[in-house]
C-alpha cells in the first residue's frame, strides 16, 4: 500500500546527495476533496491509457519517428494543471502528450498527430514532439533539450508586458538542466521579476545517463540559487503535493515576485523513447517505483479508504476513460494522411 | 619639439568627427592622461586625453568644429622652455599617414558620366511620383523606421545588448528610450542564446520583437532559437502560431576587426525555409524594408552592415514609406551586362558601372534588397536583355547567395546567356585582419571590372 509518507521517504533517499536546506520548508500536504481525487484520478488514468495505447501502436508501426512516454509521470502535469488559471500558459520538451491530454486537448487531435494525420493538431506536420494549442495556450512541444525554457521566460516576459496577471509554466528536465540557456533564462527572469514557474520533472535519467552521473549538484531545485530564485523540491508522486507546491509557486509568481523552481521528483516508467532498451538501470528499481509509488494507485487507495469510490465506481471510470483513448486510436488510424498540397502551407503567412 | 595634437579615430570605421568641446585652453599645463577634449560621431562621445606633458600652446581647430577628419591636426603641444616660435617648425611636419582600411564611398548621386554610353540611376517605381525627398543616414533611417513602427504597434518592443541607456552599440536605437520607456527598449544581458529564445517566446505569444544583435556574428550563439523556434514553428503548428519577429544588426565585415567579427550570413539564413531575409543597401532601402518586416508576421533576418550606417542617402519624405518585401530594385538601367547585388556589394557595383560607362560597357544594376524570398523575376528579365550576369557580394563563395543566383539563371534563362555566370564575392578565407590582406579579402571595383571583361569578352 502506497501512502503519503511512504512515497516522501523515498523522495528523500533518492535526493540523498542533496542539501538538506532543500527540504526544510515544505508545505504540508493539502488534503484533495472528493471531487479533486475523482478528477485527478480520471485525468492520470487518460494520460496513462494514452501513452499505453500510444506505445502499442508504435509497436504496431503506425506511429513513426521518436515517441516518448510519459507513463509515471502524471501527477506532475495533472496536479499542476489543477492549480492553473485558464491564461496560465504551459511550455515543454518531446515528452509532451501528457501535458495536452491534462490541459484538455482532444485525445483524438493528439493521437491522429502521433499517426501523422489530417485531423492531427498540427495537421499531422508536428508529430509527437511538435503540437500547439493557441487556444488552450499550449506552446509545445519543442524537441531540443532547454530551448522550451526560454521559450517559456518569453511567454512570461509577454505576460508582464501585457500585465494580464498570467503565469507562464515552462516544464523541462533533469537532462535539460544543466543547459546553458537555462540558466540565461534564469538570470533574466529574475532580473525582470517575469511570472514563469520553471517545473522541473526530475525523472532521475536524462536519456540513460542518471542524474548522478551528469549533474554535479542534484538538488535541482536549488539550481536558481545564483540568481536568487526561490525553488523547492516536490514530491512528483503525489499529486496533491504538485498542486500545494504549484499553488504557492504561481501565488508567488502572481504577486509580481519573479519566478519560482519546482523540482517534481518522479519517475518515468518507460524507456527515454520507444527505441530505449532501458539497459542503464535494473527492472528491479522500475518495479518497485510502479508498485510502491505510482501516482495513480496512490490516488485509488486513498479514495477506497475514505469510502469516495468503490472498486464498482473506479471500474467505470476505467471502462470510460479505456472508450475514450480506444475512439482516438480509432480516429488516429483512420483518419487520412494530410494531403499532398499541405507540404508546402504553414511556412509563411 | 612641440607636439602635435591629431584628430582620434573612435572606431576603425571612423572617417571624421566634430570636435564638441575643448577643457583646457591655450597656455594651460596638460600632462599625460588628463582629458583635454571631447569629440563626438553620430555613434559616440569620446574624450580625449593627453599623452604627453606640456603646455597646450595653441588650438587649431576650435571647438564645435563638424567634420574634422581622423588625423587632421587639433592642437600643439609645446614642451618645457618651448614657445609659440616652436610651432611654424612643427607644422611643417606632415601629419601621419592614416593606416586606414579603404571605405568604400557612396555613389548616392553619382554625376552624369561623361561616358560613351549613358548609366542613369532609375527612379525607384515603390516611390510615388512627384514625391518630396530628404537626405537620411541608413542610421537615422533604421531608427526611424523603428520609432515609426514603434508609435504605431504598441506590441512592438526592441531588446538587446545596449540598445536602451547606451542608445545603441552603434546608435541605431539612439533616442528610443527617451520616446518609449524601458518597458519596450530593453537593455539585455550579454546572453544571445537566452534573450533570443525569450524574444520568439513573445513573439509566439503575439508580441512583435525587435530582437537586435550587436552584430551578427554573436547571434550564431542564438542559432537554435532562430532556426529551430522562430522559423519552424509555424510549419510545426500546422499554421496555429508562429513568430512575428524581427533579427537585426550589423552583418559582414566592418573593417579590422579579424576574422571572427567580419562575416556575412546571409546565405546561412536564406538556406531555411520559415525565414525572409533583407539586406538593405540604401537609406531608403533601409527604412522602407525594416518598416515592412516589423509588420511581416514572419520571422525576418535584416541584415544591416556597419559601414553604410553613416552613409547617406536620398530617401522619400512621406509620412509611411514602406517597401515590398522580395521585390528587387532596378538601381542602374543598361543593356550589355547585369550586375547583381545586394547591401554593400552594391557599392562596388555601382562604381563598376560608373568605370564600365566610361569604358563602352552599359552595365544593369540590380539591387536585390531582399534575399529571401529571391526576386529571381527582375534578374531574368535583365538576364534576357544583357546575356550576360557577374553577381557581387562580399560573403565567402561555396554555398553562396551568388551561387543560387548562377544556378536559377542557368536553370531558367540558360538559352539567353551569351558568357557562364561569374560571381565576384569575398575570398574563401577567414578574414585577416592586418589592412592589406583584409583588403585582398574583399571584393574590389577591379574585380567587378575583370568579371565584366570575361563575360563580354573584352578583356
Amino acid at each position: 500500500m502506497a501512502t503519503a509518507s511512504k512515497t516522501t521517504s523515498a523522495r528523500s533517499k533518492s535526493a540523498s546527495r542533496t542539501r538538506s536546506t532543500a527540504k526544510k520548508a515544505k508545505p504540508a500536504i493539502a488534503e484533495f476533496d472528493k471531487d479533486e481525487e475523482l478528477h485527478a484520478y480520471r485525468e492520470m488514468l487518460l494520460i496513462r491509457r494514452f501513452e499505453e495505447k500510444a506505445g502499442q501502436l508504435y509497436g504496431m508501426g503506425l506511429i513513426g519517428g521518436f515517441c516518448h512516454l510519459y507513463i509515471g509521470q502524471e501527477a506532475v502535469v495533472v496536479g499542476m494543471q489543477m492549480a492553473k488559471k485558464d491564461g496560465d500558459q504551459m511550455i515543454t520538451g518531446y515528452r509532451d502528450h501528457g501535458h495536452m491530454l491534462a490541459m484538455d486537448l482532444d485525445p483524438g487531435a493528439v493521437m491522429a498527430e502521433l499517426t501523422g494525420r489530417r485531423g492531427g493538431l498540427s495537421k499531422g506536420k508536428g508529430g509527437s514532439m511538435h503540437m500547439f494549442s493557441k487556444e488552450k495556450h499550449f506552446y509545445g512541444g519543442h524537441g531540443i533539450v532547454g530551448a522550451q525554457v526560454s521559450l517559456g521566460t518569453g511567454l512570461g516576459f509577454a505576460n508582464k508586458y501585457r500585465e494580464n496577471g498570467n503565469v507562464s509554466m515552462a516544464f523541462f528536465g533533469d537532462g535539460a538542466s544543466n543547459q546553458g540557456q537555462v540558466y540565461e533564462s534564469f538570470n533574466m527572469a529574475e532580473l525582470w521579476k517575469l511570472p514563469v514557474v520553471y517545473v522541473i520533472e526530475n525523472n532521475k535519467y536524462g536519456m540513460g545517463t542518471s542524474i548522478n552521473r551528469a549533474s554535479a549538484t542534484t538538488d535541482l531545485s536549488q539550481r536558481g540559487a545564483s540568481f536568487g530564485i526561490p525553488g523547492e523540491q516536490v514530491d512528483g508522486m503525489d499529486v496533491r503535493a504538485v498542486k500545494a507546491a504549484s499553488d504557492k509557486a504561481l501565488a508567488w509568481c502572481r504577486e509580481g515576485k519573479g519566478p519560482y523552481i519546482l523540482e517534481m521528483i518522479t519517475y518515468r516508467y518507460r524507456g527515454h523513447s520507444m527505441s530505449d532498451p532501458a539497459k542503464y538501470r535494473s527492472k528491479d528499481e522500475v518495479q518497485k517505483m510502479r508498485t510502491e509509488h505510482d501516482p495513480i494507485e496512490q490516488v485509488r487507495v486513498r479514495m477506497i479508504e475514505k469510502g469516495w469510490a468503490s472498486e464498482d465506481d473506479l471500474k467505470a471510470i476505467d471502462k470510460d476513460v479505456r472508450a475514450k483513448v480506444a475512439e482516438a486510436a480509432e480516429f488516429a488510424q483512420n483518419d487520412p494522411e494530410p494531403d499532398a498540397s499541405e507540404l508546402y502551407t504553414d511556412i509563411l503567412l | 619639439m612641440p607636439i602635435d595634437i591629431l584628430m582620434p579615430a573612435l572606431s576603425p570605421t571612423m572617417e571624421e568627427g566634430k570636435l564638441a568641446k575643448w577643457l583646457k585652453a591655450e597656455g594651460d599645463a596638460v600632462t599625460a592622461g588628463d582629458v583635454i577634449a571631447e569629440i563626438e560621431t553620430d555613434k559616440a562621445t569620446m574624450e580625449v586625453e593627453a599623452v604627453d606633458e606640456g603646455t597646450l600652446g595653441k588650438i587649431l581647430v576650435p571647438e564645435g568644429t563638424d567634420n574634422v577628419k581622423v588625423n587632421e591636426k587639433i592642437a600643439v603641444l609645446l614642451g618645457e622652455g618651448e614657445d609659440a616660435s616652436a610651432m611654424d617648425a612643427a607644422s611643417a611636419a606632415p601629419a601621419a599617414a592614416p593606416a586606414q582600411a579603404e571605405v568604400p564611398s557612396t555613389a548616392a548621386a553619382p554625376a552624369a558620366p561623361a561616358a560613351p554610353v549613358v548609366s542613369e540611376p532609375a527612379e525607384d517605381p515603390e516611390i510615388p511620383a512627384g514625391t518630396a525627398m530628404k537626405t537620411s543616414t541608413v542610421r537615422e533611417a533604421l531608427r526611424d523606421a523603428m520609432a515609426e513602427e514603434m508609435r504605431r504597434d504598441p506590441d512592438v518592443f526592441v531588446m538587446g545588448e545596449e540598445v536602451a541607456e547606451y542608445q545603441g552599440a552603434y546608435k541605431i536605437t539612439q533616442g528610443l528610450l527617451d520616446e518609449f520607456s524601458e518597458k519596450r527598449v530593453i537593455d539585455t544581458p550579454i546572453t544571445e542564446h537566452g534573450f533570443t529564445g525569450l524574444g520568439v517566446g513573445a513573439a509566439m505569444s503575439g508580441l512583435r520583437p525587435i530582437v537586435e544583435f550587436m552584430t551578427f556574428n554573436f547571434a550564431m550563439q542564438a542559432m537554435d532559437q532562430i532556426i529551430n523556434s522562430a522559423a519552424k514553428t509555424l510549419y510545426m503548428s500546422g499554421g496555429q502560431m508562429g513568430a512575428p519577429i524581427v533579427f537585426r544588426g550589423p552583418n559582414g565585415a566592418a573593417a579590422r576587426v579579424g576574422a571572427q567579427h567580419s562575416q556575412d550570413y546571409a546565405a546561412w539564413y536564406a538556406h531555411v525555409p520559415g525565414l525572409k531575409v533583407i539586406q538593405p543597401y540604401s537609406a531608403a532601402d533601409a527604412k522602407g524594408l525594416l518598416k515592412a518586416a516589423i509588420r511581416d508576421p514572419n520571422p525576418v533576418i535584416f541584415l544591416e552592415n556597419e559601414i553604410l550606417y553613416g552613409h547617406s542617402f536620398e530617401i522619400p519624405d512621406m509620412d509611411d514609406f514602406v517597401l515590398p518585401i522580395g521585390k528587387a530594385k532596378i538601381e542602374r538601367g543598361g543593356t550589355d551586362v547585369t550586375l547583381v547585388s545586394w547591401g554593400i556589394g552594391m557599392t562596388y557595383a555601382l562604381k563598376a558601372a560608373d568605370e564600365l560607362a566610361g569604358m563602352g560597357i552599359s552595365a544593369e544594376v540590380i539591387n536585390l534588397r531582399t534575399i529571401r524570398p529571391l526576386d529571381i523575376d527582375t534578374v531574368l528579365a535583365s538576364v534576357r536583355k544583357t546575356g550576360r550576369v557577374v553577381t557581387i557580394e562580399e560573403a565567402f563563395p561555396m554555398c553562396s547567395v551568388s551561387s543560387e543566383i548562377a544556378y536559377q539563371v542557368q536553370e531558367k534563362a540558360f538559352d539567353y546567356l551569351d558568357a557562364p555566370v561569374l560571381r565576384v564575392t569575398g575570398k574563401d578565407v577567414p578574414m585577416p585582419y592586418a589592412a592589406n590582406l583584409e583588403k585582398l579579402a574583399l571584393p574590389s571595383v577591379p574585380e567587378v571590372i575583370d568579371a565584366v571583361k570575361a563575360v563580354t569578352y573584352t578583356a
